[in-house]
């Protein structure tokens, strides 16, 4: 673990990335108590422009809404969806990519075929479809972007376990009379567990990029302010009011930039041999 | 002795990064090595011997680096080269053969033109000579229809081509120095007497001066004019061949050769009369590659009607080289995979009948211990957890089952400490130790050992045999003990069966396979192995 720090710090966008990933989860967190002014409420004339007011220090949407609290609120959306969502393709998609690994033959070939279907839809109309068949409510983002984003990690870690069953450790396991869940559980799983990490720190930047492509579409929670739904409100005017959409433009990148920055660390601490190739 | 030194190192040292068990990797070496002399550098893993070859090369890895030392060559110092110096050197002067044939070799090449490569980049002669010479040098090193052969690919070749063919490219430019890490290690033991010969030979020939670094007595004996012991990056002992294994002064020499198992097999008591603990009765796999839609599929028999038992308190020997299936064997009876036809008799039950729930049950009676003391324990599980996984997945209260792991590990020769660190922390010896330790944790009636000391060093191997030997004997354990390895087989086993594609071609008592063999294979067989010669003292 100490070596897995020391490796992961010695990669400066990695660093980059993990100071400002824990700047939004603190964001995320404490945010709406240190700034307790609610995103809907109209606090100041529309299009405010920023730096004009200290009180509201990125200016004001077309009602008139903090602009600011908008960003402070909407890290909370992205961070959830992008994480909740991740969990729940690594849900869907380890234990199946793991069982079509390790027992091969026809199993194998059920569950491929079944995630092959899920590859062959585009993801993000897959999305705006099953979001909008459920309505739009933070379960269902979260939920229609956990559905799209498993078949990944299901091949990864067929990959992973198909390499890993062979291995002599795993052929002891199996002369020594362990059941097939324990040696996938036990033995298998947290060899493999290197790639899928880093594949997952990824797939939140990907599931923060779709919720935002979602909100812009009008397909966000109503309840809930995100960082796409206020890129989405602000594109008709943003030829008068630049900074309603730019502001949570450049909240997104971060965002995603962070994640992307975090999961090459990773790649890096997780993988040392490919590292030093690399650099 | 009279000519002058081809190369000669001189007090060389390689500091290792910090942190690393020794401070120097190699450690005031001087060896000289003399045109039409092969000088055998001999060492366990881990000696420095690599090192030094690969100093002798300007490979080094980045890690490490040279403090002190000289390596003259023509009048000059070759750690003193800058790259382009390097690059001149290598191959034209001093040139080099790598252990596995298999990676050494680039895949998406012509064996031909990974020769002439060899002419290019010293930027000789023209593309037509290039091929001429590429044409001669396959024909000296006695690789068969050598036109064809400058056309294929390297998996088209036999491992022992491929080694042909890598002395060949090493040889292109007429060096004055070879240096051959291991060439023959990954080899079988046929194979390897003629990469052996050829080596010999073509160093007679050419006058060539020969480094050829090894870890087997064997291969020393049959080879070496000179001998260099190294040990931890020393050298501990340095002479003549017939000198070193005839009269060995030091005592890290000594244990050495004392360690080589002998050919003679010892006599065992006789064991007429007793329970069979194993049956394989017309044992029947077929490996069946799909060729896809243009090829016809390629199938390999791995195992063809093979039948043996084993008595109670026995060993059984299953010898053979690379691809003659006794490892498939060893995983037919263990069930790992299923046979294609043909029973596995523990006893009363059939384990090739048994599936699922019922086969778990029953295989704590037959273990395993496997070849790579390296791949066969998870890196991410405790010993103490690795040890008693099994136990405990036949219902043995996990408290009672780490007791027992502890026990267990005493009994082969490690302090109970070892239950809580993790396999990396082993020597290769030690890791062998838990994997006997894991075995027995199911306290089995057989034992399948599939190549459980050949990556081991001698002197470990030594030991771990004479665990196995004596933990068989307190536990009355049988044991089908495969092996490549004929001196391994002579020393421990009771009976010994020849294996020779997927077929027993012989079965017969040690002693009297080594005295009579009947099939010429096993004549083939037992006459490759190296060190008979020049056999080195008993032990």
């Amino acid at each position: 673990m100490k070596a897995f720090w020391k490796s992961m710090l010695r990669h400066p966008g990695g660093v980059i990335g993990l100071v400002i990933l824990f700047i939004t989860i603190f964001i995320a967190i404490f945010g709406p108590t240190i700034f307790p002014t609610s995103p809907w409420r109209m606090v100041q004339r529309p299009f405010l422009p920023p730096f004009t007011n200290p009180a509201v220090l990125l200016g004001t949407d077309a009602l008139g809404r903090d602009v600011f609290a908008g960003i402070i609120y909407g890290a909370r959306v992205s961070l959830l969806v992008g994480m909740v969502s991740t969990l729940v393709a690594l849900i869907v998609g380890v234990p199946l990519g793991a069982t079509a690994g390790y027992f091969g033959g026809r199993v194998d070939d059920a569950l491929m075929r079944f995630t092959e279907f899920f590859q062959t839809i585009p993801s993000f109309p897959l999305a705006i479809v099953l979001v909008a068949i459920l309505q739009p409510s933070i379960y269902s983002i979260v939920a229609s972007i956990g559905i799209v984003s498993w078949p990944p990690v299901a091949r990864l870690v067929r990959a992973e376990v198909l390499s890993l069953r062979t291995r002599e450790y795993v052929q002891a396991a199996i002369v020594t009379g362990q059941s097939n869940s324990w040696i996938i559980w036990r033995e298998i799983l947290p060899n493999a567990l290197s790639p899928v990490i880093v594949l997952a720190s990824l797939m939140v930047a990907t599931a923060i990029l779709l919720e935002s492509s979602l909100s812009f579409l009008g397909l966000g929670d109503p309840n809930m302010i995100s960082w796409g739904y206020m890129v989405g409100a602000g594109r008709t005017v943003i030829r008068q009011a630049w900074w309603i959409t730019v502001f949570p433009g450049v909240a997104i990148l971060l965002a995603v930039l962070a994640m992307n920055l975090v999961g090459e660390g990773l790649n890096d601490a997780l993988n040392p041999r490919l590292a030093k190739g690399s650099r | 002795m009279t000519a002058a030194p081809a190369v000669s190192i001189k007090n060389l040292k390689i500091a290792l990064p910090k942190g690393a068990e020794r401070p120097y990797a190699v450690d005031g070496i001087s060896i000289d090595l003399i045109p039409g002399e092969i000088v055998c550098v001999v060492g366990e893993s881990g000696s420095g011997k690599s090192m030094c070859a690969h100093a002798l090369m300007g490979l080094l890895p980045d890690t490490v680096s040279t403090e002190t030392g000289e390596i003259a060559f023509n009048g000059g110092n070759l750690l003193k080269l800058d790259e382009d110096g390097w690059r001149d050197v290598r191959g034209r002067h001093i040139a080099m053969v790598f252990q596995e044939p298999m990676t050494a070799l680039n895949p998406l090449m012509r064996i031909g033109d990974q020769m002439m490569e060899m002419f290019e980049a010293h930027n000789l002669l023209t593309p037509k000579e290039r091929r001429a010479k590429a044409l001669g040098l396959a024909r000296e090193v006695g690789l068969p229809d050598p036109e064809r052969i400058v056309r294929a690919y390297p998996h088209q070749l036999s491992g022992g081509q491929r080694q042909r063919a890598m002395i060949a490219m090493a040889l292109a430019l007429e060096p004055a120095v070879l240096v051959a890490d291991e060439p023959t290690t990954a080899l079988d033991v046929t194979t390897q007497a003629q990469i052996l010969k050829l080596i010999r030979d073509l160093q007679r020939r050419r006058n060539m001066a020969v480094m050829f670094i090894t870890h087997d007595f064997g291969v020393v004996a049959d080879i070496a004019d000179r001998v260099v012991v190294l040990r931890y990056g020393k050298v501990v002992e340095e002479g003549t061949a017939a000198e070193v294994l005839t009269r060995p002064q030091h005592d890290y020499t000594k244990a050495l050769l004392a360690a080589v198992p002998s050919m003679h097999p010892p006599v065992r008591a006789p064991l007429e009369g007793r329970e069979k603990a194993v049956e394989v009765i017309g044992l029947d796999k077929t490996y069946v590659t799909s060729g896809g839609w243009f090829k016809p599929d390629r199938s390999v028999r791995a195992a063809n009607e093979v039948s043996f038992d084993i008595l109670q308190g026995e060993t059984l020997g299953l010898v053979g080289e690379s691809g003659s299936g006794k490892s498939s064997v060893a995983r037919l009876v263990m069930q790992l995979i299923k046979p294609d036809r043909g029973t596995v008799r523990l006893g009363d039950s059939d384990l090739t009948k048994l599936t699922g729930r019922a086969l778990r049950i029953e295989r704590h009676r037959i273990q395993m211990i496997f070849q790579d003391p390296f791949a066969s324990l998870n890196p991410r599980r405790k010993v103490g957890n690795i040890i008693s996984d099994g136990p405990i997945a036949h219902g043995t209260d996990a408290k009672v089952a780490m007791q027992r792991a502890r026990e267990l590990l005493g009994l082969v020769g490690l302090d109970a400490g070892a239950m809580e660190r993790y396999p990396h922390e082993f020597s290769g010896g030690q890791r062998q130790r838990i994997g006997i330790a894991r075995a027995l944790a199911l306290d089995p009636e057989i034992i399948v050992a599939d190549e459980a000391v050949s990556a081991l060093d001698v002197s470990v191997q030594a030991q771990v045999l004479a665990l196995l030997e004596d933990l068989k004997a307190r536990l009355g354990l049988s044991m089908l003990f495969i092996t490549h390895d004929l001196r391994v087989a002579a020393q421990i086993c009771d009976r010994i069966a020849v294996m020779q594609r997927g077929v027993i071609v012989e079965l017969k008592p040690t002693a009297q396979l080594f005295a009579s063999p009947e099939h010429p294979y096993t004549r083939e067989l037992l006459a490759a192995v190296p060190g008979q010669s020049a056999p080195p003292q008993a032990a």
